[in-house]
């Protein structure tokens, strides 16, 4: 992957291009060896990114794959290309995911227009923008009022522990090389930083940025034909899980983040004959301090309703029971949206391959890798060591 | 805000509900699509329940009366949107979320998770032709 940050000299073309060349450098294969690309990028999903990354690193003439799935694109760019292999289509593939965002700031609620004539239009009839005055349409703000249902519903949970979270992940951040930011902040500068979505402040929320990922997959049976080195290096996939968001009564209102997380995790876990006790460490989708609380209960990691006291037991840090974000997360190593759900499958397995650096989670076996995008999507993969 | 502003909100002779699921008048208060199956509520159309996939629905009153269950003190917003206020997902008397701000709150951080509300209606604007914009939301007991 490259690292994540801001990249105005380059485009994204070249962003994953890079990306892609390294991860096939890193497997010893070439474009050659593909018989599928899966290519992931959400707010140029309309170009044909995978065709133009082909035009840099080789036209083969194999399928390509666009895909978009709000911040769950790149998983599913991933699960493309595994599904690919397990239909017996494919032996080996390329999956990326790509975003160049710049410095776009706040993503989602309307700018308001002044007033000309008032007609109602869209689904709801509106006759001018809600956003601001029928609640929140930003990111900041629903994902903090995710963190505070939470809050409503069980106890121990507060802007702390939200803060907490944010305080952890910046402080894993600095042995990430590969992070936007690499800075520890001290708790009382990130509940002193600017409020945007109380309890959501600056330093709880993720940056936008530029970045790239990609990985190299490959059935079993080509996998056993490739040189020892490879084999050795090679983790295992054990679950491949993408969900979408089953109704539940206030969905309309408010996008359901538990859900469909909770739904992927109990999948994920049958398919690979794991439990969350078994996970040597966890990326999960820290969009926002409140959104990396909630999901420790929704993937398992704690009791139920017992997020607070977990990351207040230090459990979710580096030398805690469940390492959670150890690459900063994404409110440190960064969000660029198409790249993010590639990224985590990178850090996961930089780990099983015990070739992290300074951040090496040491005897790190299995892992998971969760993204979650509103609307809503959610990708899991749990990989494992390889036995080889 | 106050009753009698509401009123005069609600009852002026030239003025338009900030979203269609709003009905103004004397009694002011929010209908929703109700699956005539299994009663699932949608404040849109839908050709289809989401919930069980029948497609019979009938426009049902909300109820005024909500608690607090989520909220969100805003203080970044897109431009000419006023900062800092109250975003909140409240839950109606009958069961029913509702996306709106909480009003009435000299500090928003005074919002408590589970306080009691009701629902209440203001102009929030008005156009060329000098027709009002009528919103809503939730004001505290």
């Amino acid at each position: 992957m490259t690292r994540f940050g801001r990249y105005p000299e380059l485009d994204s073309v070249d962003l994953a291009a890079t990306a892609c060349m390294d991860a096939m450098v890193d497997g010893g294969v070439t474009i050659h060896d593909m018989d599928v690309l899966g290519a992931g990028t959400l707010f140029q999903a309309g170009v044909g990114m995978g065709q133009r990354v082909q035009k840099q690193i080789g036209q083969t003439g194999i399928p390509v794959f666009n895909v978009a799935n709000a911040c769950a694109t790149g998983a599913t760019a991933l699960r493309t290309v595994y599904l690919s292999i397990k239909a017996g289509e494919a032996q080996m593939g390329l999956a990326f995911g790509v975003e160049q965002m710049g410095k776009m700031g706040l993503l989602r609620g309307g700018e308001k227009d002044e007033a000309t004539i008032f007609e109602p239009a869209g689904r709801y009839g509106a006759v001018a923008p809600v956003d601001g005055i029928l609640g929140t349409e930003t990111m900041p703000g629903v994902f903090a009022q995710a963190g505070m249902e939470y809050a409503y519903n069980n106890a121990g949970v507060g802007f702390k522990q939200f803060a907490r979270v944010a305080y952890k992940n910046h402080l894993h951040s600095t042995l990430n090389p590969l992070a936007q930011y690499q800075k520890q902040f001290s708790m009382d500068e990130i509940m002193g930083s600017p409020v945007q979505s109380y309890p959501n402040t600056l330093l709880m929320c993720c940056p936008t940025g530029d970045g790239a990922a990609a990985v190299v997959m490959v059935s079993g049976e080509r996998l056993r034909s490739m040189p020892s080195e490879a084999q050795k290096r090679a983790v295992k996939i054990s679950a491949s899980v993408l969900t979408s968001d089953p109704w539940v009564e206030s969905g309309q209102v408010q996008p359901d983040v538990n859900t469909l997380t909770r739904n992927a995790a109990a999948q994920a876990y049958e398919a690979a004959g794991v439990g969350p006790e078994d996970l040597d460490l966890v990326e999960l989708h820290d969009c926002f301090a409140t959104a990396e609380l909630i999901h420790y209960d929704n993937l398992g990691l704690c009791e139920r309703g017992g997020a607070g006291d977990f990351i207040d037991s230090g459990a979710p840090f580096r030398d805690g029971r469940t390492p959670v974000n150890v690459s900063g997360g994404l409110i440190s190593k960064g969000h660029p949206i198409g790249a993010t759900g590639v990224a985590n499958v990178y850090e996961v397995t930089t780990h099983l391959r015990g070739e992290a650096g300074d951040r090496q989670i040491e005897g790190a076996k299995v892992g998971l890798a969760h993204v979650i995008g509103l609307g809503s999507a959610c990708g899991i993969h749990i990989l494992e060591k390889s036995a080889a | 805000m106050s009753n009698e502003s509401a009123r005069e909100a609600s009852g002026a002779s030239n003025c338009l509900p900030i979203v269609d699921y709003l009905k103004l008048g004397e009694d002011p208060h929010l209908v929703a699509n109700q699956c005539v199956d299994c009663g699932a509520r949608y404040f849109d159309r839908r050709n289809a329940c989401a919930k069980c996939g029948k497609a019979e629905f009938v426009q049902t009153r909300v109820a005024n009366d909500a608690v607090l269950k989520a909220f969100s003190v805003v203080h970044r917003a897109a431009p000419g949107v006023p900062v800092p206020y109250v975003s909140a997902i409240v839950e109606t008397g009958d069961g029913t979320s509702v996306r709106a701000n909480v009003l009435g709150l000299t500090d928003p951080m005074a919002a408590k998770l589970g306080m009691d509300l009701r629902f209440s209606v203001y102009n929030c604007g008005s156009d060329d032709n000098g027709t009002e914009c009528v919103a809503f939301g939730y004001a505290v007991v």
